[in-house]
C-alpha cells in the first residue's frame, strides 16, 4: 500500500499523521492537571467531565454506590421466619439454613407474621453468591436484603461465610433439645418400625415410624402440604421431619431405604438441594 | 624506594582522579535514570489520562527506588542452557558502550573528561559497539525470543547508523573538526570568526550575541533538517518506541534482555536510559549549541555572558538533553511500533537520500563560505 500511494504523499501523510499524534497526546499531557470529581452517576455533572485523569483512587475515594446497589447480603435475623424460600432459590446454593420449631410463642416480624421456627444457622457464603438478588425477592418478610457494600474481600475464603443467625450453639442445643421433647409427647404411642430401633436413642423416633410406613398411604393426606413452606407444614406434627418424608414421598415410594437412612438423625430439618 | 613512592603516588593521583570522575558520572547515570523512569511512567500515565504511580513515597517519588532495591535484592540466575560468559558479560558490555559516551562529552567550557580530536567518531563508534553487546545477549542467552529481538536490534541500530552518521557528518562538515568541544565553541559568544544568521552573508554577523542564534541550526537552516534525521535515527538507535521492535513486548516477550533478572537487567535499563540521555546530548551538542546559553546578549544586557560558565554549561546542556528524553518518552506514548518493513522503508527510503541531500548542501556551503 505504502508502494502505490506515491513517495511523496506518503511522506506527507506521514509527517501530517505523527504531527496530529504527537499534539493529540501533549494536549492530554496537559489536561492532566485536571482530573475526574469521583462523582456517583446522578450527579449531573457524571457525564460532562471528557478532560483530565480519570483514575480514582479506589481506597482513598470511592464514586458512591446508589442506594439500589445490589451487593453483599445482608439478613435483618429478626424478621427471618425461617421459610428457606431464599436458600430454595438460590441458583448457587449459597444460603445454608437449619431451623428448629420453637415451642414458645417467637412473636411476631415487623410485617405481622407469626415466627414459629428458631434460626439455629443461617449462613450465607458471599464467595459462592453470584448476586442475582433472587433470595430477596422471594423473601416474605424482606428481611434479607442486598447491601451497598461490595468492598469486603478477605484472605481466608472461610471468612466469606456470613453467619447470621443469633443463637450460640448451646442455645440452639436446648432449643433443640425442647422441640423434640415437645414432639414426643403427643405421638407418645409409637407403632414400632423395626428400622427405627438404632436410632431410638437419640430421642426422635416417636413420629418417624409414622411418616415412613404410611409412606404409601400418606401422599394423598401430605400432597397439600406446600412445598415452599416445607418447615411446619405438618402443623401440630411436630419436628420438621415428617416434612422431610412429606416432600420425599414420591422417592419413598421407589427408594425407602433412603427415607429410612435419613429419618433417624436427630438434627432438625436441613435443606438440601439435591433431594427436592 | 622514595622515589619510587613518589612515582606510584604520581601516578595514582590522576589514576584516582579518572575513577572519581568516572564515579561521578556513574553515579549521576544510575540516579537519572531512577528519576526518567520515574518520569517515562508519569508522563506515560498523564498521556493515558492515569495518574502514575503515587503510593510509594510522597506522589509516588519512591516507586522506582523501590523497584531497584527489587532488583538489587533479586537472585542472579544463570539459564542453564546459556552460553555462561557471553550471557554474563552482555549486559556489561552494552552499558560501558553507553557509558563510555559520557567521557567525550563536553559539559562546559572547560568540562570535559577526554577532549579528544576525534569526539565524535569515538562516540559513533562506541554507540556501535552497544550492538555488539545486544547481540552478546541475544545469541548467550540460547533463547528464541531473545535471539530474534538481537536480530532485530543489529539490523535496525546498524541501519540507522547511516542516516544518524550522514546527519552528523552534515554538521563536521561545517564545523571542520571532530572534536566535540571545539564544534560547541563555534555556536557561541566565544566563535571564533564571524557567524551570519542563518548562514546567510548579507544578514548581520551574530557572533557577539551569542545565544540561540549561533547555534549550529539558525546559522545553518538545513541542519534543522538534519537534526530531525538525526533525531528519529537516534530513537531507532537506541530501540525506542516507534523503532522499539527488538524489544517488542507482544511478540518477543521482551527481545534481548527476555532472560535477564536481577542487577543485570537493571544494567539493561541503565543502558537503555543512558543511551536516550546520551543521543540527546549528542544532539544538543552538534545542532544546539551545546552547553551555551540560548540566552543572547542584547546590548547592555549581556544575558549570553551571565548564564555561561561550568555550572551553567552543566545546567544548559542537561536541560537540552533532558528536552530530548522528554520527546523520546512523547514520541514512544503517541506512535505505534513500526512493522519491520516500515523500519527499513524508512531508514533507506526516507532519511538516508535526505540525509545524503543534507550532506552535499553542507559541503557546498563549507566550500563556498
Amino acid at each position: 500500500m505504502m508502494a502505490q500511494r506515491g513517495y511523496w504523499a506518503n511522506l506527507r501523510t506521514g509527517l501530517r499523521t505523527v504531527w496530529t499524534g504527537l499534539r493529540l497526546t501533549f494536549r492530554h499531557l496537559k489536561q492532566a492537571r485536571r482530573r475526574r470529581a469521583p462523582v456517583p452517576i446522578w450527579d449531573p455533572s457524571y457525564f460532562r467531565q471528557p478532560d483530565g485523569q480519570v483514575t480514582i483512587r479506589y481506597p482513598h475515594e470511592a464514586i458512591p454506590v446508589p442506594d439500589t446497589g445490589r451487593y453483599r447480603l445482608h439478613n435483618h435475623i429478626d424478621d427471618c421466619i425461617g421459610c428457606l424460600k431464599c436458600a430454595r432459590v438460590c441458583p448457587v446454593d449459597c444460603i445454608t439454613i437449619e431451623t428448629i420449631k420453637a415451642v414458645e410463642d417467637l412473636g411476631t416480624t415487623s410485617n405481622g407474621q407469626k415466627k414459629r421456627l428458631w434460626i439455629a444457622r443461617f449462613d450465607i457464603d458471599m464467595a459462592k453468591c453470584c448476586y442475582c438478588g433472587l433470595c430477596t425477592m422471594v423473601c416474605p418478610t424482606e428481611c434479607l436484603t442486598m447491601t451497598k457494600v461490595h468492598d469486603f474481600s478477605e484472605f481466608d475464603r472461610d471468612n466469606m461465610v456470613y453467619h447470621f443467625a443469633n443463637l450460640t450453639p448451646e442455645e440452639a442445643e436446648e432449643k433443640r433439645r425442647l422441640a423434640e421433647a415437645a414432639a414426643a409427647r403427643p405421638t407418645a404411642p409409637v407403632r414400632e418400625g423395626a428400622s427405627e430401633k438404632p436410632a431410638a436413642g437419640s430421642g426422635k423416633p416417636a413420629f418417624a415410624p409414622r411418616a415412613v410406613p404410611r409412606g404409601q398411604s400418606a401422599p394423598p393426606g401430605q400432597a397439600g402440604a406446600p412445598a415452599t413452606r416445607p418447615a411446619f407444614a405438618p402443623g401440630a406434627v411436630p419436628g420438621p421431619e415428617p416434612e422431610q418424608s412429606g416432600e420425599a414421598e414420591p422417592k419413598a415410594e421407589t427408594s425407602s431405604p433412603q427415607a429410612e437412612e435419613r429419618k433417624p438423625t436427630p438434627r432438625p430439618f436441613v435443606f438440601k438441594r439435591k433431594e427436592s | 624506594m622514595g622515589s619510587g613512592m613518589e612515582f606510584f603516588i604520581a601516578l595514582l593521583g590522576p589514576v584516582l582522579g579518572v575513577m572519581f570522575v568516572a564515579l561521578l558520572v556513574a553515579s549521576f547515570i544510575a540516579l537519572y535514570t531512577l528519576a526518567a523512569v520515574y518520569a517515562e511512567r508519569k508522563v506515560s500515565a498523564f498521556i493515558q489520562d492515569r495518574v502514575g504511580p503515587l503510593e510509594t513515597g510522597p506522589r509516588g517519588l519512591l516507586q522506582t527506588v523501590a523497584d531497584i532495591l527489587k532488583l538489587l535484592l533479586k537472585e542472579d540466575i544463570v539459564p542453564r542452557m546459556a552460553d555462561k560468559p557471553l550471557w554474563v558479560v552482555a549486559p556489561f558490555v552494552v552499558f560501558s558502550a553507553v557509558f563510555v559516551g559520557y567521557a567525550v562529552m563536553p559539559f562546559g567550557p572547560e568540562l570535559v573528561a577526554a577532549n579528544l580530536n576525534v569526539g565524535v567518531l569515538f562516540i559513533t563508534a562506541f554507540a556501535a559497539f552497544e550492538v555488539a553487546g545486544l547481540l552478546l545477549a541475544g545469541w548467550g542467552s540460547n533463547n528464541k525470543y531473545a535471539l530474534y529481538g538481537a536480530v532485530r536490534s543489529v539490523a535496525q541500530v546498524i541501519s540507522y547508523e547511516i542516516p544518524a552518521g550522514l546527519a552528523v557528518l552534515s554538521v563536521v562538515l561545517l564545523a571542520g573538526t571532530l572534536n566535540l568541544q571545539e564544534i560547541v565553541l563555534q555556536q557561541g559568544i566565544g566563535a571564533s570568526g564571524p557567524r551570519h544568521l542563518f548562514g546567510l552573508p548579507f544578514l548581520p554577523d551574530v557572533s557577539a550575541l551569542g545565544g540561540l542564534f549561533t547555534w549550529n541550526v539558525l546559522a545553518y537552516p538545513h541542519l534543522l533538517i538534519a537534526f530531525a534525521i538525526y533525531f528519529i535515527a537516534s530513537l531507532a538507535e537506541v530501540n525506542r518506541a516507534p523503532f522499539d521492535i527488538p524489544e517488542a513486548e507482544s511478540e518477543l516477550v521482551a527481545g534481548y534482555h527476555t532472560e535477564y533478572g536481577g542487577i543485570k537487567f537493571a544494567f539493561f535499563y541503565l543502558a537503555e536510559y543512558g543511551g536516550m540521555l546520551l543521543v540527546g546530548l549528542i544532539g544538543a551538542v552538534l545542532f544546539l549549541g551545546g552547553w551555551h546559553s540560548p540566552l543572547p546578549n542584547l546590548g547592555p544586557v549581556r544575558l549570553a555572558d551571565w548564564t555561561t560558565g561550568p555550572i551553567w554549561g552543566i545546567f544548559w546542556l542537561l536541560l537540552k538533553g533532558f528536552a530530548a528524553v522528554f520527546v523520546h518518552m512523547w514520541a514512544r506514548w503517541t506512535l505505534p511500533r513500526l512493522r519491520v518493513d516500515q523500519l527499513m522503508y524508512l531508514c533507506w527510503k526516507v532519511l538516508t537520500p535526505f540525509a545524503v541531500a543534507m550532506v552535499v548542501v553542507s559541503a557546498f556551503w563549507a566550500s563556498w563560505r
